[in-house]
């Protein structure tokens, strides 16, 4: 009882905000929704020709809750790519979901930009969802030679979130060695799109800079 | 509100009536165009978590990158303080000014030409890799001081990689739990 009243508190303190993760549960508005980003990686692929594009949701998936776990079609997954060093998109990778399969748009330049969109079509792949449990995940390629995926995979994020949690909360001075993830053993809902780098149009400094963003249907 | 919407619903009716009366041949009336709007944002990791205070967590959110800094500069410049008053400058040589300018513009910078990595002691912030120790990088350009020996016992959580193996060829991610 005494040790749930303390955690009670603890959370309390730390519910003030300093939850720190990547990003899964940021903010009110949309933590433990389909629309909570845990992660955006990009990186080259195996194939130096291409870069990769990750973007994570719906974080902290125990085995059994990834097993019920499911994407919202009314939820639109956008990955924004700036490539004149403006910070606004000139392109954009939609992922949309439609029950069964995972449809892609893009790469390709949005008819508008900032917080409101619509499709940008046509229709550049379509992947069906790899299922929980599935002996190895469902890809797809594209029209335009984009490689995608969409489905529940391993949280790739590591980080002792409870020791820092401890030293905000003044329990602790540091940080243990070794460490404890507190990421290990959850799942998160994971698209994944491998690019050719020449549809992204990048300068020839190669700069360009990208950002996830998840949008409910209005 | 709700009367605007059957008003609304209404006159799309009519006009679908209409369209599909006066039409000669047989294609259906355009669908009306779905917008999607904004829900929630990120980019380099950690940053809505870190340095954005409760009451603004939403609104970091909804706040599009291109004025981000204008909007959170000093208040990410306020809370990096908090979290270490003996800041000076880090292992970037960034001032507490310039390393919140940087953050405040929450975008991932990637490289279509060099290594991709958030940072490995030679290229930094270009590109994330799924085995870069971002939080330790973090950690280290926060508490770490100007050449990274400050605080040691802050600047490494002392997990340094994932709990499953990532793949080497597409879709990278290790399978779930």
């Amino acid at each position: 009882m005494t040790k749930k009243l303390v955690a009670g508190a603890c959370a309390i303190l730390l519910g003030g905000g300093i939850l720190w993760a990547a990003d899964h549960n940021d903010a009110p508005a949309v933590k433990g929704t389909s629309e909570d980003i845990t992660d955006l990686y990009a990186f080259q692929g195996s194939n130096s020709a291409n870069l990769v594009f990750v973007a994570n949701t719906q974080g902290l998936l125990s085995p059994t809750a990834s097993a019920t776990a499911a994407f919202d079609p009314n939820t639109l997954i956008q990955i924004n790519i700036d490539n004149n060093g403006d910070n606004v998109e000139d392109l954009v990778i939609q992922a949309i979901y439609d029950g069964t399969n995972m449809k892609f748009y893009g790469p390709v330049q949005p008819s508008m930009t900032g917080l409101k969109s619509k499709l940008e079509g046509p229709v550049t792949a379509t992947v069906a969802v790899t299922p929980y449990g599935a002996a190895s995940p469902k890809t797809a390629m594209g029209t335009n030679g984009i490689q995608v995926f969409a489905g529940p995979r391993d949280d790739p994020f590591f980080f002792d979130l409870d020791q820092f949690h401890k030293i905000l909360a003044g329990t602790a001075t540091g940080f243990n060695n070794p460490g404890m993830d507190s990421f290990a053993g959850t799942n998160v809902m994971s698209v994944v799109v491998e690019v050719p780098k020449s549809l992204l149009n990048a300068p020839a400094s190669g700069a360009i800079s990208s950002w996830v963003m998840t949008k409910k249907k209005i | 509100m709700k009367k605007t919407i059957i008003k609304l619903s209404l006159f799309a009716a009519v006009i679908l009536v209409t369209a599909s009366s006066c039409s000669k041949n047989d294609n259906p009336a355009p669908a009306p165009t779905v917008y999607y709007q904004g829900g929630d944002q990120m980019a380099r990791p950690a940053i809505n978590t870190v340095f954005v205070t409760t009451p603004d967590k939403d609104n970091f959110n909804a706040t599009i990158p291109s004025v981000m800094g204008a909007a959170f500069q000093s208040k990410f410049k306020t809370q990096l303080l908090a979290l270490n008053s003996a800041y000076t400058t880090n292992a970037l040589t960034l001032t507490a000014d310039q390393f919140t300018t940087l953050l405040a513009t929450d975008v991932l910078n990637v490289s279509t030409t060099k290594k991709t990595t958030f940072f490995d002691g030679t290229n930094v912030l270009t590109g994330r890799a799924l085995d870069d120790d971002v939080i330790d990088v973090e950690l280290l350009l926060i508490f770490g001081g100007p050449d990274g020996t400050a605080n040691p016992g802050l600047t490494s959580d002392h997990v340094n990689a994932n709990d499953k193996t990532f793949l080497t060829s597409f879709p990278y991610l290790a399978s779930p739990w």
